[in-house]
């Protein structure tokens, strides 16, 4: 009877959906067709345009992963090479763990500097529009603007981190030239990346807070529950669905990080990725081999590489999540 | 007052007083930015650092519109976000409406097919869409920043407009249909004007993602004259004696549609503060 009815079509009919029951009175298929034409006919030039310019690339770019490709001449099929040349690739293993070292430590400022922010913020005081929009308008500032704002306040002699921590506080006894120190670079744009993002963080958890229910709160308040206590047994565990969301969507800007260190580290050293390839993430290492190198065999082969690792560890956040009870 | 209370209060004022001081160090880079932009040359990176110019000046500003080429770069930024901005809002309409409100063989592949491009990471989609623009003669030109540029946004807005056209009531393109409307003239007629929210916060995403684009810019552009805001900027930093005061007086004009924008439209961005995130 089921296989019948599907068959028939009444299955699908019967399906409560809001967007079908337009087409549902069609009596004929040739009658159908007719109607659906000009509906083919709306969704042609958006469909083209992203077939040929996003499904097509990527396609592509997949069957290139496998070749040598350059920009001339003929490329050969490689088979797996290019995946086995980046697994043993010494420069690909630097820049994954300096890409996993940039994730993690801008996630974790973001979600306890967005928390702290969206806490702050969920008070009732006057200025407090103003102070959200002041928190956010990183957040719109463009990559490009932010960055060179950074390399100008990290500058080796005269910058103001430097008057700050060496002339004024006294906290560092000589001037550190910030983005040109392998040990410190990638942390001073992580900073940048920190500072960006919080305002994004804060929006999400403020709208987070606003599911907690005030009466719960008047509870427990009621009960003697301290402040801590609240927040820890109250406010944290309805702000579960919102840190894995967080979680997530960090992570993958994170692996994303490109703009600011292409910026930042050309500026500084005249190298993207220096000093000593000490800022080179994932995406700057891509880059450079696809377009410098003009390698976009093994260029594409490294991106597919990098979409396999953000998939694999949104996969994980989410398992983990699921199991911890967050999500 | 109760001992708790008066807690309470001190908690309080200590809480506030951190909110904005926490806003003063997170204003503090473009306080710095602004006032550079209007210092002259030898006071950029004065030792101590003064946040108010002394003597301010306009040099900056007036050097970067006639001398920097830079009136050039605010225009093919405007060319390529203005016409980039309006293909991508129109056809994603477009995608948006079929989606929403007909059922028609290949619904589920296509909308799935543009789902999946959405999660890719864009380096994936770069190398090949270069090969392609070289192919086409669309590299190092501005009518190939506005294709990839029409195409970056085209799923994220289709997804998020569908979400307008589906929640509209039936009845309304029911009576349009009995009324003999087609397809065409119920989008253009009911849909889209109730769908102006959503176009609103689509195109105000679809202009800030171009306004602001890097990558694809800096991949294809060889010729100085094509430069977009964000290249041309980036330009005017020199690893050596940088003018620093001309960069920041660039970044502000760049800056300026932006922020016009933001104050203006505030309400919008929480609604897509959600999505589009992960881009940069």
């Amino acid at each position: 009877m089921m296989g019948m009815s599907r068959r028939l079509g009444v299955a699908r009919a019967r399906r409560p959906s809001p967007s079908r029951p337009a087409l549902a009175s069609a009596s004929s298929r040739s009658e159908r067709a007719r109607r659906l034409l000009p509906v083919y006919g709306l969704l042609l030039p958006g469909m083209l345009l992203y077939g040929v310019w996003a499904a097509f690339p990527l396609l592509q770019s997949f069957v290139m992963s496998f070749t040598d490709w350059k920009l001339r001449g003929e490329s050969t099929f490689l088979g797996l090479d290019n995946y086995t040349r980046a697994l043993a690739d010494p420069m690909f293993w630097k820049a994954l763990s300096t890409t996993v070292g940039y994730t993690v430590v801008t996630v974790v400022g973001q979600l306890l500097l967005g928390l702290g922010a969206a806490l702050l913020l969920d008070q009732r005081f006057r200025g407090r529009g103003l102070l959200r929009l002041v928190y956010y308008l990183p957040v719109i500032t463009s990559w490009v603007i932010v960055s060179l704002i950074f390399v100008w306040l990290y500058n080796g002699q005269n910058g103001v981190l430097n008057w700050l921590l060496h002339d004024t506080l006294g906290v560092i006894g000589t001037d550190v030239a910030w983005l040109a120190e392998p040990a410190t670079a990638i942390w001073a744009i992580a900073v940048l990346g920190i500072w960006k993002g919080i305002g994004w963080s804060m929006v999400v958890f403020l709208a987070g807070l606003s599911s907690v229910p005030v009466e719960l709160h008047e509870a427990a308040a009621m009960d003697g529950a301290s402040r801590w206590a609240r927040f820890r047994n109250v406010t944290l565990p309805f702000l579960r669905p919102t840190v894995t969301f967080l979680l997530i969507v960090l992570t993958i800007g994170g692996f994303s990080a490109f703009i600011s260190i292409f910026v930042m580290s050309s500026a500084a050293t005249g190298t993207i990725g220096g000093p000593l390839n000490g800022t080179d993430v994932l995406l700057t290492y891509t880059w450079k081999q696809a377009f410098a190198e003009i390698d976009l065999g093994y260029g594409a082969a490294l991106s597919f590489l990098l979409a396999l690792v953000i998939g694999a560890v949104s996969i994980v956040e989410l398992r983990v999540a699921r199991r911890e009870g967050l999500a | 007052m109760t001992v708790v209370d008066r807690r309470g209060r001190v908690l309080r004022v200590l809480t506030v007083g951190l909110a904005f001081v926490f806003g003063v160090a997170m204003l503090l880079p473009f306080a710095f930015l602004v006032s550079t932009a209007f210092k002259e040359h030898a006071f950029v990176l004065e030792i101590p650092p003064r946040l108010i110019p002394d003597p301010p000046t306009l040099d900056n500003f007036t050097e970067a519109w006639s001398t920097g080429d830079f009136g050039r770069y605010f225009l093919n930024s405007a060319f390529v976000v203005t016409l980039s901005t309006i293909i991508s809002v129109s056809l994603s309409a477009m995608l948006g409406f079929c989606f929403a409100r007909f059922d028609f063989p290949g619904r589920r592949a296509m909308f799935g097919a543009l789902l999946f491009t959405m999660m890719v990471p864009g380096m994936v989609l770069l190398i090949p869409q270069f090969v392609l623009a070289r192919n086409l003669g669309l590299l190092n030109s501005l009518w190939g920043l506005v294709i990839v540029y029409s195409v970056m946004n085209l799923a994220l807005n289709t997804f998020l407009l569908r979400g307008f056209f589906a929640a509209m009531p039936q009845e309304l393109f029911d009576a349009a249909q009995v009324d003999g409307a087609g397809v065409w003239t119920s989008f253009r007629t009911i849909a889209l004007p109730l769908a102006k929210p959503g176009l609103a916060t689509v195109t105000i995403f679809s202009f800030l993602a171009a306004w602001d684009e890097f990558t694809w810019a800096i991949t294809t552009l060889s010729d100085s004259d094509l430069y977009t805001l964000p290249i041309g900027i980036r330009l005017l930093q020199r690893s050596q004696s940088t003018e620093w005061g001309l960069v920041f007086a660039a970044s502000l004009i760049a800056l300026l549609p932006v922020l016009v924008i933001f104050v203006a439209l505030q309400r919008h961005f929480v609604a897509g503060a959600f999505v589009g995130a992960t881009k940069g």
